[in-house]
């Protein structure tokens, strides 16, 4: 809501300067957005008659014009198309300075000379009215242009919540300043206009929940040849409002100085009767702004024999518009009720001035009001004879002032403060909250008609609130039990999760949940993700059902930006339709590329392969606390076939890791992009520690060399060499593989180092030669290893 | 010989033998030779060795005497051998030491270094300072519907405050929750009172700018039990920004409207870049918007199953990504969402 300061003055002093004003707004739940001039800076421009034009002897879109300033007769070249003998406008003479400091100097125009320049509105910074010079209808010659039009104004950018409807309008702010500052607010007199004529038109309201009061009134002969004058177009410009005619204007004016919405209908374009009810579905409209739209069956109308005239409370058709031929009109105040309005617009992609007022609520004691004085200002412009106000309505079905309790316990509870009872009375009476009923303990209050916002004591306490100042409650540390907080044993917390991949060398991404959809085909490939009814753009519309999608396109910016090792990871939510609910598991996403290591004087600087990410996802699950990890192999669509495993925690399936499908690396244009995805929730659930005790007695090592098929997984010699050994193998470690010279290239050779120890005592050489040649035996046999 | 002649012909010959030795030994320039010297003078066969054996040959009463002389002259000579080995042997040790010297400027053999995101960072922080006074943190689903994101919360279909979240929707009416409120909802739902929770996560709402991000994160914070006041929201959010920003900073407090706090207001704090007197950050103002709150409204209460006469609570909801940007002095949202490994290192 744009509003301007000096009319807001005109009816309150708050005794307040303007910055302390608009700081006081803010304070109250007003927040002021923003404070422009209303005109730009200019000195030295004066009311002026133009007394004479001729036109210019050399050019033809020239004239030259007699201007008299009250003191001088000047002469002025001019160049508007609108200059004309007698009028009165703005005159800049020599030496003024109109904004951007462009000073007024003599000058010579085709061989003419000109002392000074007639200006338009938009020279002068009011308004964007730049088809020809300014028309002043105020003032004398010789006043300041800048006085006459208190160019001094602001006009002040109000960002209203939506339950303060009430300060949509000139009106609603006076009275809220006047709250605010126990100051009297002095509203203009209503005055009633006496029927002059017995013309009224018919209406029915078929929908009285959605409508239930409507008033009408018919004005006969108006001139709509005249124009709206300055003074209130300038008012509606710095309210933000532009002039269209002077019926619309006059309705805009009721609506900024009231808070009222209104309309008029040529009434010649009228047929039959006004009916106010819901929309059959199908009718269509052709709406003021030329769009055609098929109407719902809960749309509102007015509409008249001849079918919809205007969506109730949003905008009128352009059948009965008033248009400059219109001679007699047909004025409509009502109150429509916010449900029936609200959601209107938006489902018409409409916002009007209207439909904001109406879904907020509009005051449902203002209409005679309002109809009164539209009906004065219309006379005072364009003429006329007015007909009876007809109203009809369904008093049962308007609302009803609300009555709360506010207990002056509960006051103190809520707010932590106690404040005194006459303080809480002056602040009810302040803002116009009429005490019906008041004991020791509690007052009962009725809300204005204006405060739709009113329905519960907690509104109350919030208004006494605002009126004793939020910032007058004092703050303390909440007084509660001091209880303590679950810690979970068997739960590792993500934060240190996220640690633990920083010092592996993996950078944190947050990347977009939604995405590009064939990327994420690619990803997931067939995949049916969640679509997005209404996003930014295609590319973002998509919901990930897997991590990767994000994690490569952030690889792909990186790499466009030369780095030579991108080590990324991301953990957040997927989604997925489930057969129920929509499911959103947490992810952890992993990705690695280029570079093993930082470039170094030491180190070889080899790529990334397979085993650098197996050993991220390791060292993850020996952290993570996980004894059962296994990998096996995985047909998987979107990852190399030879080098990608499922990852398994205690036998049940964890996740996915491996180098991106060699299809989908031509198509990304990558080479050699190392993936995991593994599921947050298993690799967070910590298992319970359970200790055993540590042996004193030494260990005894013996190491294996054994050549084996190629083809043979270490993880399956692991798993023989272990079943064999028995109960003294502490450990099992493979420290070496060789293929190459001096080996069958079918076969490769492993190196093998056995760990014994007891529990109870020092091993034998026997005993361990034993279990040594037991698992030589047993992988020969199984896999027809022999020692090399 | 007469006593007195044979008394300087020994000293005589002693003299000589410690000029020699000294000399010697100030000549070995490793342990070896210096072994060397030893043995001439000191060994079986060595110069005062064999000086001790000739005292046999003197006369009984001035064996002693003379025995005396020479161990006096033998302790001299082993004396400076001793000095030597030492001065020997440390040369040796600092030798070997210049043998084994590195460049120490040259980098070290590390593991590469990656870290946690801004926002996680911000986050961690807010986190660990609500945790520190016994909030539970409760993340939530980001995928809600309607009831948990709208309803619940007081905002029916047609109130006009939902033209204030620009909503994310699916076909199915389900849509991506725009704050992290309904965390609310469900907390109340599970939890009996006193709850003290703060609901982290992200959001998202239809919007992008230098201060807007589609997708962005917020913070909800969430404490109901008897007699919680608007005075214990105010103690609790002034602490909460001062602890965070680590400054005493203003704050202060606004009359604004959300449907489901009642008083509802809006929070500024001071410019944490100007401290006030009006920047870039703060657009002149010296003032910085950071959230929004209020005390729980009664329906919503009611709604969750908690008893709004025999219970208050207070609820406040911030944006993490917001409060990261004052953190770090970082001026466009979006940054944080482009993943630029350059950006996210220095955070590290």
């Amino acid at each position: 809501m744009k509003f301007s300061e000096a009319w807001l003055r005109e009816w309150v002093d708050p005794g307040l300067g303007r910055e302390d004003l608009l700081h006081q707004l803010t304070m109250a739940g007003l927040e002021v957005d923003g404070v422009d001039p209303v005109a730009g800076a200019f000195s030295g421009v004066v009311v002026a008659e133009v007394a004479s034009v001729v036109p210019h002897p050399d050019a033809d879109k020239l004239r030259v014009c007699e201007v008299d300033d009250g003191e001088t007769v000047h002469q002025v070249v001019c160049g508007a198309p609108n200059v004309k003998a007698g009028m009165r406008t703005a005159f800049a003479r020599v030496g003024a300075v109109l904004p951007e400091n462009f000073k007024i100097k003599k000058a010579k125009l085709r061989g003419v000379e000109s002392h000074g320049m007639l200006c338009s509105a938009s020279e002068l910074g009011l308004g964007d009215d730049h088809d020809g010079i300014m028309s002043l209808q105020v003032g004398s010659l010789g006043d300041q242009v800048s006085d006459v039009l208190d160019t001094n104004d602001v006009i002040v950018d109000l960002d209203l919540t939506p339950n303060r409807g009430d300060c949509l309008s000139m009106k609603g702010i006076a009275r809220e300043v006047g709250v605010l500052n126990n100051a009297t607010v002095t509203f203009p007199p209503i005055t009633q206009i006496e029927a002059e004529i017995d013309s009224t038109f018919p209406v029915r309201i078929s929908h009285a929940e959605g409508c239930p009061r409507y008033l009408g009134r018919v004005i006969r002969g108006v001139d709509l040849s005249r124009s709206t004058p300055l003074w209130m177009q300038e008012r509606l410009r710095r309210c933000g409002l532009r002039s269209i005619d002077p019926i619309v204007d006059v309705t805009n004016y009721v609506l900024i100085e009231l808070g009222q919405p209104m309309h008029a209908f040529d009434l010649d374009q009228l047929s039959g009767e006004i009916d106010v009810r819901l929309a059959t579905a199908g009718e269509k409209l052709t709406l003021l702004d030329g769009q055609e739209v098929v109407l719902d069956e809960q749309t509102l109308l007015i509409a008249d024999g001849s079918g919809p005239v205007a969506i109730a409370g949003v905008m009128g058709g352009e059948r009965s518009g008033v248009q400059s031929a219109t001679k007699d009109v047909f004025l409509e105040c009502a109150y429509f009720a916010p449900l029936a309005v609200a959601g209107t617009a938006r489902r018409y992609g409409l916002h009007t001035d209207a439909s904001h007022r109406y879904e907020r609520g509009v005051d449902f004691e203002l209409q005679f009001d309002a109809m009164a004085r539209a009906t004065e200002l219309l006379l005072e412009l364009v003429g006329g004879q007015p007909g009876p106000v007809v109203e009809t309505a369904k008093v049962q079905a308007l609302p009803v002032a609300s009555e709360v309790t506010l207990r002056h316990s509960r006051l103190h509870e809520l707010l932590g403060v106690e404040i005194g009872a006459d303080r809480v009375d002056e602040a009810l009476q302040r803002l116009g909250l009429a005490v019906v009923s008041r004991d020791d303990a509690s007052w009962r209050v009725r809300s204005p008609s204006h405060r739709f916002d009113i329905a519960i004591e907690a509104d109350l306490v919030e208004e006494v609130c605002r009126v004793y100042g939020y910032n007058n409650i004092p703050s303390q540390a909440p007084h509660t039990a001091l209880s303590l907080r679950d810690v979970k044993l068997e739960q590792s917390p993500e934060t240190h999760l996220k640690q633990y991949l920083a010092g592996l060398g993996l950078q944190e991404v947050i990347t977009y949940t939604f995405v590009e959809p064939g990327l994420l085909d690619l990803f997931d490939p067939g995949a049916k993700p969640l679509m997005l009814a209404n996003p930014m753009s295609r590319e973002q519309s998509a919901m990930r059902t897997n991590m990767f999608p994000g994690l490569v396109d952030a690889l792909k910016q990186n790499r466009a930006r030369q780095l030579s090792r991108v080590a990324l990871f991301e953990l957040g939510l997927v989604f997925q339709q489930g057969e129920q609910d929509i499911e959103q598991p947490q992810k952890l996403g992993g990705l690695l590329w280029g570079q093993r290591a930082p470039e170094s004087w030491h180190a070889r600087h080899d790529a990334t392969d397979f085993f650098d990410l197996k050993g991220v996802v390791d060292s993850l699950c020996e952290w993570a606390g996980h004894r059962r990890v296994d990998y096996e192999p995985v047909a998987s669509r979107i990852l190399h076939p030879g080098q990608s495993a499922r990852l398994k925690i205690d036998g049940q399936s964890a996740g996915l890791l491996g180098r991106l499908h060699p299809e989908i690396e031509a198509e990304l244009e990558l080479d050699g992009v190392f993936v995991f995805e593994l599921d947050a929730g298993r690799v967070l659930a910590r298992p319970r520690r359970q200790y055993a005790r540590v042996s004193k007695f030494p260990t005894v090592r013996r190491d294996l060399a054994v050549v084996i098929p190629r083809s043979v997984n270490a993880a399956d010699i692991e798993a023989s060499a272990r079943k064999a050994a028995g109960v003294h193998l502490v450990e099992f470690r493979l420290f070496d593989v060789y293929e190459g010279k001096g080996i069958d290239s079918n076969e490769k050779s492993l190196a093998i180092g056995l760990t014994y120890q007891s529990q109870t005592a020092t091993l034998t050489d026997d005993e361990v030669a034993t279990s040594a040649g037991a698992v030589m035996a047993t992988l020969a046999e199984r896999f027809g290893a022999r020692q090399r | 010989m007469e006593q007195a002649d044979m008394d300087t012909e020994i000293d005589a010959k002693l003299a000589d033998i410690i000029d020699r030795g000294n000399a010697t030994i100030a000549d070995a320039t490793d342990l070896q030779s210096l072994d060397q010297v030893r043995v001439s003078f000191l060994g079986k066969k060595g110069e005062l060795t064999a000086l001790l054996k000739s005292l046999g040959q003197l006369e009984a009463e001035q064996r002693p005497k003379v025995g005396a002389r020479i161990n006096h002259a033998k302790a001299i000579v082993q004396k400076a051998l001793e000095a030597r080995k030492a001065a020997l042997e440390q040369a040796q040790l600092a030798d070997a030491l210049a043998g084994d010297a590195v460049d120490i400027t040259l980098p070290g053999r590390r593991q590469a270094q990656g870290g946690l995101h801004p926002v996680t960072q911000a986050m961690n922080r807010i986190e660990e300072i609500f945790v520190g006074a016994g909030y539970g943190v409760e993340p939530g689903r980001e995928i809600e519907n309607d009831y948990y994101n709208f309803e619940a919360l007081n905002i029916p279909a047609h109130h006009p405050a939902r033209a204030m979240h620009d909503t994310f929707y699916f076909g199915d009416g389900s849509l991506l929750r725009t704050h992290t409120s309904p965390s609310q909802v469900h907390t109340m739902e599970a939890q009996e009172p006193p709850i003290r929770v703060i609901c982290p996560g992200r959001v998202y709402r239809r919007d992008s700018d230098l201060t807007h991000s589609p997708m962005f994160h917020q913070v909800e914070g969430l404490v109901v039990d008897q007699g919680i006041s608007f005075a214990d929201l105010k103690g609790t959010v002034i602490q909460f920004l001062q602890k965070f920003f680590e400054k005493d900073l203003d704050v202060r407090f606004r009359p604004s409207y959300f449907p489901f706090t009642e008083p509802s207001a809006e929070v500024d704090v001071q410019c944490v870049h100007c401290l006030g007197g009006g920047c870039r950050v703060c657009s002149q103002t010296g003032w910085i918007e950071v959230m929004g709150c209020g005390l729980i409204h009664p329906n919503v209460l009611s709604m969750s199953g908690i008893d709004p006469e025999a219970y208050s609570g207070f609820a406040f909801g911030f944006g993490g990504d917001r409060l990261a940007m004052l953190l770090y002095e970082v001026d466009d949202l979006r940054l944080f969402f482009e993943n630029d490994v350059r950006f996210l290192r220095q955070f590290n």
